[in-house]
């Protein structure tokens, strides 16, 4: 099953290489990893997406904890939580597909933040399955290039 | 009073009760060992590699529990002490390596004798740290110090550039440390100690499984207690031996790929394992799905990751062993054990026969049986003495034959089975222990891969004695060959060995050699005679085997055994003279 694990650590240099070492290591995977400062200048989050079954989700929780520059770890799987994502998409319509390209951007509330004659770049956030389905659309096309940020994830807040 | 970078490591290291480190000098330490020269308390030992610091330091450390300390250059100084460090974090001994590196505006550049050594030995390290500034220097040092040493021990290393150790700075060594993203359990969880007692009390066929856990937390005189109060029957991985001694009637000997027949057969019917300071490694283990079937397992150890790793796990303690240990026999005092030794009775006589079915045997005839040579020195130092081992047949023969009675009288790589350790690893020990008697069981193989260390025993006086059980074959591998590869021996018949004795002369070292039986016992007691070093030749019958051996991917139960009477089957080699 898929985690977003995310993860408080000192903000120092080779922290982020101890923890992509550690899934490297004991042969885990990470399918996106984002690191950011927090409102402490000294601490960074990271949200890593994984996957595995109990047990190894189980050692991976257990292994960052043991590192000793992570000061948190907090699977959000388990909690309510938001996740978001952005991606980039460089779209090369041909001239009778432009408008369409536009009329799906609006769909999807992204924004064009760069055109060209030839080209739109087209920035989406949302979670996954938004990005998907826009790329998915887009593809026909005639999608250049994506680049995606991989996820950020927080907690969400009691209601009451 | 401002100091330089390296007078405050110096002074640092001297806060920290070091006395002796283990190291090599070279350009980019030039200073730290200018201040060296100076010291009064504080000796540096000039070892003849790296690595032979690295587990000189090491065996120091297991001999007294304190971290071991290695001081070399950069680059290739800094590289050969890798295999060390894996060596120590593997077994999670304390340590604390302190390299050279490049000044602060050349790292990065491809300097001379540059290597990125904190990224290299990120994952053989429990932490490293580049110093770039004097004045996180005396700071770093106590942190190094407090992370080796404390929770789940290990090797920690400090890269300090050049220009840091000219630089000065005030100063302060701190008082203690607070590292907010580290904080080892050290008690255990009481509700669950108590549900650990509950089920030992139900149990009708225990097993202790004792590892280097509790060495490592001085548990020895715990874990004496819970076993003769509770009647339960104590097995040690390889890590673990002295941690229960190795004579008592409760003890099995060791477990696992090597361990004895009765020790597996009880674990493997067991209905209860109470694991203590060990992680559940493939040689203790075998086949994981068919591990101790029919038990429920208690698992006590410091470092939560242990703990489901390899098995499941019914009762979970994470905590040192020590404390553990003292709640749980508090726990069980105050219970009703007096019965449970009833109950118990019928498994302890099954073990009784297990034992006298298949006891640890071999077959002395002619020729020097390698366990022969680890009998005769167990008898004649009355095992009152440190064995440091090399790896392959002599360490698993050493760990098989010799009964160890105390703790840190046995120092073996295990984890990462490091062969060029017991030698360098026997000086360590003996300089934390000048008057004690030192042995190295050694193979003809693992001897040579750090050989050149007997010039530091000689130079510093170390009488270490080495036993070299020579079969003129790397052994392990040959046994492997012998009984799964069809008797290829590829790559293991050691032929250009050297003449041992004129060896250990040509350094100033005394050579012995004994090509017969009755020989071993007149060469053991002129070894311990001479105060110096002594290389122990002893021509040893090649195709010995050790046995039992659980092979690869099979149960711990399914053992192959010792044939009756075997007969040495291929024309023997001649011994090199």
């Amino acid at each position: 099953m898929r985690h977003i694990i995310s993860v408080l650590v000192e903000n120092k240099f080779g922290v982020l290489s101890r923890v992509s070492g550690l899934f490297s290591g004991r042969g885990y995977n990470i399918e996106s990893i984002s690191v950011g400062q927090t409102l402490d200048a000294k601490t960074s989050q990271m949200t890593i997406v994984t996957t595995g079954d109990d047990m190894i989700i189980e050692q991976i929780t257990k292994q960052l904890n043991k590192l000793i520059d992570v000061i948190k770890v907090a699977d959000l799987t388990e909690f309510d939580h938001v996740e978001r994502e952005m991606a980039l998409i460089k779209v090369s319509p041909k001239a009778e597909n432009r408008a369409e390209t536009l009329r799906l951007v609006s769909i999807f509330r992204a924004v064009v933040v760069d055109s060209s004659p030839k080209t739109y770049t087209v920035q989406v956030t949302g979670d996954e399955k938004k990005i998907e389905a826009l790329i998915e659309l887009l593809r026909p096309l005639g999608i250049k290039e994506i680049v995606r940020t991989g996820k950020v994830a927080i907690s969400r807040e009691l209601k009451s | 009073m401002k100091l330089t970078g390296a007078e405050i490591l110096i002074e640092s290291l001297k806060k920290e009760g070091v006395k002796h480190i283990f190291g090599y000098p070279g350009g980019v330490v030039l200073n730290i060992f200018d201040v060296l020269y100076d010291q009064k308390d504080l000796e540096l030992i000039l070892t003849r590699h790296e690595q032979g610091a690295t587990h000189a330091a090491d065996g120091y450390a297991r001999a007294t529990g304190k971290p071991g300390v290695v001081l070399v250059t950069s680059g290739p100084g800094a590289t050969n002490i890798v295999t060390g460090l894996a060596t120590a974090y593997m077994d999670s001994i304390p340590m604390v390596a302190i390299t050279g590196q490049v000044p602060t505006m050349l790292i990065g550049n491809d300097a001379f004798q540059e290597a990125d050594i904190v990224g290299i030995t990120r994952p053989c390290t429990k932490y490293n740290f580049l110093v770039k500034d004097v004045n996180d220097l005396a700071r770093t040092i106590k942190e190094a110090f407090y992370i080796a040493s404390t929770g789940r021990p290990g090797p920690v290393l400090i890269d300090i550039p050049k220009d840091v150790t000219v630089a000065k700075a005030e100063f302060k060594y701190p008082d203690k440390v607070d590292i907010r993203s580290y904080h080892p359990t050290l008690k255990g969880n009481l509700w669950q100690i108590k549900q650990a007692a509950e089920v030992i009390s139900k149990s009708k066929r225990p097993v202790i499984v004792a590892g280097g856990g509790v060495i490592t937390s001085g548990a020895a005189a715990e874990l004496k207690e819970l076993a003769e109060m509770t009647k339960i029957p104590v097995t040690m991985t390889m890590m673990g031996l002295g941690g229960f001694p190795g004579d008592h009637k409760l003890s099995l000997g060791m477990l696992g790929m090597h361990g004895t027949y009765f020790a597996n057969m009880s674990v493997h019917n067991s209905d209860l394992l109470i694991a203590i300071g060990m992680r559940f490694d493939d040689r203790v283990t075998g086949k994981v799905e068919g591990f101790a079937p029919g038990a429920k397992i208690i698992h006590i150890d410091i470092d939560p990751t242990s703990i489901r790793k390899n098995v499941r796990v019914d009762v979970p303690i994470v905590g040192d062993v020590k404390n553990v240990l003292k709640d749980l026999n508090k726990t069980i005092k105050e219970s009703d054990h007096e019965q449970w030794a009833l109950v118990r009775k019928a498994w302890l006589e099954r073990i009784e026969d297990w034992k006298s079915e298949h006891p640890m045997s071999y077959d002395q005839g002619d020729i020097i049986k390698p366990q022969f040579v680890v009998e005769k020195i167990y008898e004649i130092t009355k095992g009152d003495c440190i064995i440091t081992t090399e790896v392959g047949q002599n360490q698993m023969w050493a760990a098989q034959f010799f009964k160890f009675k105390k703790p840190r009288t046995w120092i073996s790589s295990g984890g990462l089975g490091t062969m060029g350790y017991g030698l360098p690893a026997a000086i360590g020990a003996q300089f934390a222990f000048p008057n004690k008697l030192v042995f190295d069981i050694a193979g003809d193989g693992s001897i040579q891969m750090n050989i050149q260390e007997l010039a530091t025993a000689v130079l510093h006086k170390l009488p270490v004695k080495v036993a070299i059980l020579n079969n003129c074959y790397l052994g392990m591998v040959r046994q492997w060959q012998e009984l799964f590869f069809n008797e290829r021996y590829s790559s293991t018949c050691l032929v250009g060995t050297p003449d041992f004795c004129k060896l250990a002369e040509a350094y100033g070292a005394v050579g012995l050699r004994a090509t017969k039986p009755s020989e071993v016992e007149p060469v053991i007691r002129e070894a311990i005679k001479v105060k110096r070093p002594v290389f122990m030749d002893f021509v040893v019958e090649q195709f010995e085997k050790v046995y039992p051996m659980v092979p690869a991917g099979a149960a711990i139960h399914e053992m192959l055994l010792r044939p009756k009477a075997e007969e040495p089957k291929k024309k023997l080699l001649k011994a090199v003279k």
